[in-house]
């Protein structure tokens, strides 16, 4: 009986210690196949590598894998930073061939770690999306929304701005998720750095001081917490995207609004994977995913702002969910050096 | 007014089963009265009964001719010894032995725990538990626990039942002397007439109720 | 058979399971563990220093802790009564309540948090305690969870108690309040330390309860684990989170391991004797209504506002959440869909589990003579506990990146799944066939043998037929946990093919009242589901099976 102990102790420990030039969480050191000097890879099977929110109607998907004659498998590990970190992680083994939501806030670290092989597909895209070795698919505004009705009902103005948020008058009324846990909600955090810099930490003490809820996640705020959807909470401020309004609309007039002066951009990015066994696969799926056919389902699907230009959005979008045209600004270097320090000192100091 | 234990045309049922049908007895006080019957008769189911035990259909029972009938267990002061000891396994054996004389000061506690483990012929043995006892000893501290608060009266249910016949008459000699010298009024339940004899003043034959 | 080709077998039935939990359990999790004592190829302890200097590590480590013993605490002092209601007195409908207060048990926590939630809000039916957000509705929700084992391991003991020893206490004069208190409660003192020790494991590694009820502002060792790993990627950190993790898991364990041979010792000593009475209103009512508030106020209000909930869209009472739930698709896969690709998993994961369970079990019930060898077997038997304690995270993320390289290169595969599962499932089904195994009178077993019968035979012919009584416990214990398991499972998720709890997941985080509402009847139909095969699992319990 001793012996399978032993057997039990000692596989786990040689094993763990064998267990791989483990992948280091350092600058890239991983096999990348610098284009130009190799052939692309290609294989009969292509897998993508996606965030949690990713979804193309069945049709367009299996005419994709039709055309290109590719088994093609989704993988769908997390979204936002925990997506970007997995790729990190796996990047001497890659977990796909191509990934799509990388996200503004960590194009540049996941370029920095070599995650991603430089590729840029040929489609004409929206000024100011695109960024250096990655494909931009979609975008969106991360806003503050009202219950309109809610103010109207109790005669209180809507805030327009994000110090107004930290004004007694809207003592107690405003959820966001937690930075830590939700992708939206680390935005917003790097919208109050963009807009407040060094001084952003005082912001979140005032936002405490004035009663703010925090969500474990977006889900959670918006449909149990905001009084302007189907949960019916008690809070009428929450932090969602500026297309929302368009899902709360009664006759012709939205219940609910984006505060657009609270707004910060994100945009999803898609590159083809260091290491990838199906480079050409994966360049196909990209420009796949900017064909008009496919930007035009992104609005329905996926609840964003298709990057292609040209492409026509719902008519409910253009009357109720504008975009913001000042979006907070911050700059993609900072963010790729300070967030984990933010993140670090928010969860310290405020969560 | 009778004195001492008596009982008038006890009944009790299980379900369906009429485990004892109109039992009446009595018990003088200091008097020791043996039990006898074959297994079924309802002996133990009578002691249990005397005790609180049990609920009766019919019949009283009765004390200095008080009525029992709404008297706990716990106030009726009838001690009781089990067939197999029934000590709490997570105290000691003085312990045990002190345990219904909580009203009693501390220091008086513990003299009268001295003065019955001496009686049981088990002195010093205050402080080892239960588990490391033999059959015999293990008895004999029921015996002292059960005589501690000096009760009403005692019932004992085959208490030697599970011990070996050379020990069994040792004890049933031991316990007909304590008895006496603390002029104990007793109920003893067994079912063997030579232990009958040795122990009681007096044997009674329980014949199991009629079937139905 | 020979002797050497018996011992063999042997060999084989105790290294199988332990090679399936090496590869699929502790490699992972370790690999990931020494990660975090690697920099830059140096072996430093440096992650600890960084770790448990911040004010933020001693908060989770204290709310852990703080929270776990909460809980522990009010579920033994809530499961007592339960205990002496449904199992020492008799009452219609006792059987049936028996085996809802023991439901909770195997609910996804996915379920459990939200039904929660939606309870406690601002506007929920018990919006006014005004308990939302705070440290006492996760507490609740983990009472939820745990009652059932303290109810169960107390009670099967407390059932075979001999009523003899409470009797000896009132012929001596104690009231009955004395009596519990000086006579009964000492003896039951193993199960209830028994019960306590395993509560406090399965609430100090609770994760999503904490996430979805603390909305975020409480932090434990077990989502600080997950924040270090996935938001920041200090792997020093999560793995110096992750050992002490492991030091308070293996503590528990060991007083797990202790507290269960001592229940193991008083219950053989034990006669068979029934201790169950009618129901008897003095003696029994106070008991029964605990019992009663605590199934219908913790266990039942929960569950029945979900069901609630879910039978409304838009403030309207409707049955469409139900009928759309074939229709509607997240990402190509319809819930419908995914039930059955949770069933499938739930069924793979239990022909994984339940086989290697039994092989466990007949090793670890083997009685050798050497106590050191007995010893070995105890430590084993703790051992197999491990993975419910263990971070999900860290397993989770372990296989990522462990099970990358050929020949285990399973990340994308679909028998990941049921892997991760079969792991979780495996202690609760060693658990459930241990002690058919152990109630064997090994003089039976040596009868037999001064009859002629071989070893092996003896196996066969007496020691098995013992065994299947506990299968079918075993068997629905591993499926319903299966099919709620959410936390290694949403690391391996696949969009197109998900299960149904990650399914749920995703349909809450989208926008639209058709979503939420849909989100609302697929965990009522997976808490449904789980909770049958746990209620038929019940039925099937041997006696002698009393604790997990």
């Amino acid at each position: 009986m001793k012996i399978r102990i032993a057997v039990a102790a000692l596989a786990a420990l040689g094993l763990a210690a064998c267990g791989g030039p483990a992948p280091e969480a350092g600058p890239g050191s991983g096999p990348a196949t610098t284009p130009g000097t190799q052939a692309p890879t290609e294989s009969k099977t292509l897998t993508v590598v996606t965030h949690d929110s990713f979804a193309l109607p069945e049709d367009l998907l299996k005419k994709f894998a039709d055309e290109t004659g590719y088994e093609v498998t989704y993988v769908a590990p997390g979204e936002g930073t925990s997506l970007v970190n997995q790729l990190i992680l796996t990047k001497d083994s890659p977990l796909g061939d191509v990934v799509f939501g990388i996200d503004s806030t960590l194009a540049s670290r996941a370029l920095r770690e070599g995650v991603v092989v430089p590729h840029v597909a040929d489609a004409k895209v929206i000024d100011g999306l695109a960024a250096e070795g990655l494909t931009p698919v979609d975008f969106g505004d991360v806003c503050v929304n009202a219950d309109s009705a809610w103010f109207a009902a109790n005669d209180v103005p809507v805030p327009t701005t994000l110090d107004d948020l930290t004004a007694p008058a809207y003592k107690e009324l405003f959820v966001v998720p937690s930075p830590t846990s939700s992708s939206p909600g680390q935005s917003f955090l790097l919208a109050t750095i963009g807009a407040k810099g060094d001084g952003w930490v005082d912001y979140w003490k005032a936002l405490e001081d004035n009663g703010v809820k925090l969500a474990a996640g977006w889900s959670d705020a918006y449909y149990t917490d905001f009084s302007g959807a189907d949960g019916k909470g008690p809070r009428p401020l929450v932090l969602s995207y500026a297309t929302s309004p368009a899902y709360t609309v009664d006759g012709d007039a939205s219940t609910t609004e984006a505060l657009l002066g609270t707004c910060i951009r994100q945009v999803e990015y898609a590159g083809v994977l260091a290491g990838a066994q199906n480079e050409v696969g994966a360049a196909k799926f990209i420009d796949f995913l900017l064909t008009p056919e496919v930007q035009a389902t992104i609005p329905e699907n996926m609840y964003m702002y298709p990057a292609l230009d040209g492409v026509a959005l719902p008519d409910e979008w253009a009357k109720f969910a504008p975009l913001s045209d000042e979006p907070i600004a911050i700059d993609g270097a900072q963010i790729d050096t300070g967030l984990e320090d933010w993140l670090r000192t928010w969860a310290e100091q405020i969560g | 007014m009778v004195s001492g234990l008596e009982l008038r045309d006890v009944t009790v049922r299980y379900g369906d089963t009429t485990a004892l049908d109109g039992v009446s007895m009595a018990v003088a006080p200091g008097e020791v009265v043996a039990l006898l019957g074959p297994s079924g008769s309802g002996k133990s189911t009578l002691l249990r009964a005397i005790a609180g035990l049990e609920p009766l259909v019919e019949g009283t029972i009765l004390w200095d001719g008080a009525d029992l009938a709404a008297v706990p267990t716990h106030k009726r002061g009838f001690g009781m010894v089990f067939q197999d000891g029934q000590l709490f396994p997570t105290m000691s054996v003085g312990r045990n032995v002190g345990y219904g004389l909580t009203h009693l000061p501390k220091a008086a506690q513990r003299a009268r725990v001295t003065a019955l483990l001496e009686l049981v012929g088990l002195p010093g043995l205050e402080h080892r538990r239960p588990t490391e006892l033999s059959g015999g000893q293990a008895q004999r501290v029921a015996l002292a626990r059960s005589l501690a608060p000096s009760p009403h009266a005692l019932l004992l249910d085959e208490p030697l039942s599970a011990l070996d016949p050379g020990l069994r008459r040792r004890l049933a000699d031991d316990l007909a002397l304590i008895l006496r010298e603390t002029h104990t009024t007793a109920v003893y339940v067994t079912h063997d007439p030579e232990e009958a004899e040795r122990v009681a003043d007096r044997v009674v034959t329980l014949s199991p109720p009629p079937a139905g | 058979m020979t002797k050497a080709a018996w011992r063999a077998a042997w060999v084989a039935a105790a290294l199988l399971p332990a090679a399936f939990l090496a590869v699929f359990f502790a490699w992972p999790a370790a690999n990931l563990v020494v990660q975090g004592f690697r920099d830059d190829g140096v072996w430093t302890p440096s992650g600890f220093a960084a770790v448990f200097s911040s004010a933020r590590t001693w908060r989770a480590v204290g709310f852990t802790l703080a929270s776990a013993g909460a809980t522990t605490l009010l579920c033994v002092l809530l499961g007592l009564p339960g205990a002496h209601a449904l199992y020492r007195c008799r009452f219609p409908g006792r059987d049936a309540l028996r085996a809802a207060v023991t439901v909770p048990f195997v609910l996804p926590t996915v379920a459990v948090g939200v039904a929660f939630g939606a309870l406690l809000r601002e506007d929920g039916w018990l919006g006014w305690l005004g308990l939302d957000g705070t440290p006492v509705a996760i507490v609740a929700a983990m009472v939820f969870f745990n009652y059932s084992v303290v109810v169960r391991t107390v009670g099967a003991m407390w059932a075979r108690l001999d009523p003899r020893l409470a009797q000896a206490g009132a012929t001596l004069g104690a009231g009955p309040l004395r009596v519990f208190l000086t006579v009964t409660l000492p003896t039951l003192a193993p199960a209830v330390l028994s019960a306590a020790a395993l509560v406090f494991l399965f609430s100090s590694s609770s994760y999503g309860i904490v996430m979805v009820l603390g909305h975020g502002r409480f932090h434990t060792v077990e989502t600080e684990i997950w924040f270090l790993t996935t938001q920041l990627l200090d792997l020093r950190g999560a793995a110096a989170l992750s050992v002490t993790q492991l030091v308070i898991v293996a503590l528990a364990l060991w007083a797990t391991g202790r507290a269960q041979a001592g229940l193991t010792r008083a219950l053989t000593l034990q006669p068979d004797v029934g201790a169950t009475r009618r129901y008897d209103a003095r003696r029994d009512l106070p008991a029964l209504a605990a019992t009663l508030a605590t199934a219908l106020l913790l266990l039942g209000l929960p569950i029945a506002n979900l069901v609630w909930r879910s039978l409304h869209r838009g403030g309207a009472l409707t049955l469409a959440n139900y009928s759309e739930l074939a229709t509607a698709t997240v990402q190509g896969a319809s819930p419908w869909r995914a039930l059955g690709t949770s069933l499938t998993t739930a069924l793979a994961a239990t022909a994984i589990a339940v086989p290697l369970g039994v092989l466990v079990a007949l090793v670890a019930s083997r009685r050798p003579r050497r106590p050191s060898a007995r010893r070995a077997l105890a430590a084993v038997e703790a051992a197999y506990l491990l993975p419910l304690g263990v971070s999900a995270v860290t397993v989770g993320f372990g296989y990522l990146i462990t099970l990358n390289r050929p020949p285990l290169d399973l990340r994308s595969s679909l028998i990941l799944i049921p892997i991760a599962q079969a792991v979780v499932a495996l202690p609760l089904v060693v658990r459930s066939l241990l002690p058919t195994l152990r109630a064997v009178d090994p003089r039976q077993l040596e009868a037999a043998a001064t009859l002629g019968s071989p070893p092996w035979s003896v196996l066969a012919r007496i020691e098995l037929p013992h065994l299947t009584r506990g299968l079918g416990l075993a068997v629905g214990f591993a499926f319903a946990t299966s099919l709620g398991e959410f936390g290694a499972t949403s690391f391996l998720a696949r969009p197109d093919n998900p299960t149904l709890p990650v399914l749920v997941v995703r349909l809450f985080g989208r926008p639209g009242a058709e979503s939420y509402g849909l989100a609302l009847a697929a965990t009522v139909v997976l808490a449904g589901l789980a909770g049958a095969a746990m209620a038929l699992a019940e039925r099937a319990r041997p006696e002698e099976v009393t604790a997990w």
